[in-house]
């Protein structure tokens, strides 16, 4: 569903992704994992059409992405790291626009846009607007906007950044069966092991641009030694902290909150 | 057309749910035409050019429509801030469709910005001599909101963070306003400020409703309604061309 081979990106003379290849299947979970500033973000982007790749080739759904942009764009649903909803709108409007945006017909849009509010625990509030919403109930919504148009492929960027315990179980749970249900590809990134343990089928661990290790949880675990993918983690990527400057758009949404209270 | 109206009809809910905001967006038209209109009246009325109320009152309205319409094209740095603009991009979509429905929407709103202060004015003593002029009154007005829309638009995605935001301000939106003639007569301006004045597209709109409102006696006209109109068309197409372009290359 994914394939990506000996993609390179450079920002200035800064190589963020570094000669990444992989592939993902079909129906998979796909978790990439890697500490801050290790290129996940950036290998999203340039799988969302988001920025173009330096070096490289990526098939999506069998299409190279760069020259088909639209098909590519309808084939998959992204979930970004920072929130994307129009907080002034309900959650059902957010997911109106979304199916007029991504063309789905009135008559396939509306028994689906209820079907996951009501998936999603959110039907009962799909008249009040998102900014209303607790973090969780955001990111519920975002993840059904991400179904919405039927993708064959799912992105997840950090989507349980910020939750609680609770919600974070009952979010991989629904990501987990519509991936069942509906043969969802699921590409994920995350930075609690645990949860790349218990959901994915396959993970890569990327580390200053490069991928270091690729398989099952359970393949790494036994290639490192280790008992838990943390600990794996740890022994793959070395226990240094990883600094990561603040980007504008971090900074600006600073600058907002000192304008709201 | 279905994304057109979906992000038309964003902008026209985000307005009408935000009443504290368009009651306070009167504030500034109100304070003009109170402060200036009834002060400086009587020194203009001395200066032998009859009534200033009725000469500010379109002026104070292209201002309302020129903020309103700038600051709703730059609402684009909010939908980056808060992420929305994300999701408008990614989608399947061209670019310039979802361009279109967020211009459109803006100028949509400041053109019923417009109408809230042209009916406070009206309270406040205002009287078109004109009134069979009236709906080319607001196709001026219109071409108004479209021009500083496509700007702001514009602008907006130029610009990255909020500091920006004050410099466009103070350097382009304030002077657009006061050299556009909104609160002077333009046809006894000395040679330079002559000149400033010819190329700011509000004059013209400003110009435009003057002479469709008033009359070109009262209105002070300089240019002509004929003029005004090319003008700002030709103003809003290059705008709109330039917005669109600015709009494409937006990366996030």
């Amino acid at each position: 569903m994914i394939r990506v081979e000996h993609l390179t990106k450079v920002f200035g003379g800064f190589e963020a992704v570094h000669n990444v290849s992989f592939e993902v299947g079909k129906g998979e979970i796909f978790a990439f994992l890697g500490p801050n500033g290790a290129g996940k973000t950036t290998t999203i982007k340039i799988l969302t059409t988001l920025l173009q790749p330096t070096s490289g080739q990526i098939w999506l759904d069998g299409k190279d992405p760069e020259k088909e942009k639209a098909h590519a764009r309808r084939s998959f649903g992204i979930v970004f790291q920072d929130p994307s909803l129009d907080g002034d709108m309900t959650a059902k409007e957010n997911l109106e626009l979304h199916a007029v945006l991504y063309g789905v017909p009135k008559k396939v849009a509306k028994p689906r846009i209820e079907s996951l509010l009501k998936l999603f625990e959110l039907w009962d509030r799909r008249d009040v607007q998102a900014k209303k919403f607790s973090g969780g109930m955001k990111r519920r919504l975002e993840i059904a906007r991400g179904f919405l148009h039927t993708p064959k492929i799912l992105f997840l960027d950090e989507p349980t950044l910020g939750l609680d315990p609770q919600s974070r179980n009952q979010l991989w749970s629904h990501v987990k069966q519509l991936n069942e249900d509906e043969q969802v590809t699921v590409f994920l990134t995350t930075h609690y092991m645990d949860e790349a343990d218990r959901v994915a089928h396959r993970v890569a661990v990327i580390d200053h641009g490069k991928i270091v290790a690729i398989g099952s949880p359970e393949e790494i675990k036994l290639k490192t030694g280790t008992e838990t993918l943390e600990a794996a983690f740890l022994a793959l990527t070395g226990s240094a902290v990883r600094d990561e400057s603040a980007d504008p758009a971090a900074a600006m949404r600073q600058f907002a909150q000192m304008w709201k209270r | 057309m279905g994304v057109i109206y979906i992000l038309w009809l964003r902008e026209m809910k985000r307005y009408f749910r935000s009443r504290a905001q368009m009651i306070a967006s009167l504030g500034q038209p109100v304070l003009y035409l109170v402060g200036l209109g009834f002060g400086m009246g009587p020194v203009y009325a001395q200066a032998g050019h009859g009534n200033y109320l009725q000469f500010l009152a379109p002026g104070v309205i292209g201002m309302t429509v020129l903020f309103s319409s700038v600051f709703s094209g730059m609402g684009l740095l909010w939908d980056r801030q808060f992420g929305f603009l994300k999701e408008t991009l990614v989608a399947p979509q061209p670019r310039i469709l979802i361009m279109a429905g967020r211009t459109l929407g803006g100028a949509t709103v400041a053109m019923m910005q417009g109408l809230l202060v042209t009916i406070v004015c009206v309270i406040a003593g205002f009287r078109p001599t004109n009134l069979a002029a009236i709906p080319l009154g607001f196709a001026f007005m219109a071409l108004i909101a479209i021009v500083f829309s496509a700007l702001g638009t514009t602008i907006g995605s130029a610009l990255k963070d909020m500091q920006g935001f004050q410099m466009t301000m103070n350097f382009l939106v304030l002077p657009i306003f006061f050299m556009s003639g909104a609160l002077f007569p333009l046809t006894t301006v000395g040679p330079v400020l002559r000149v400033i004045t010819a190329i700011d597209p509000l004059a013209y709109g400003i110009d435009g409703m003057r002479s469709e409102l008033l009359g070109a006696a009262m209105g002070q006209v300089r240019f002509g309604p004929g003029i005004d109109g090319i003008v700002l068309v030709c103003v809003a197409l290059l705008f709109l061309s330039l917005g669109a372009y600015s709009f494409s290359k937006i990366e996030v």
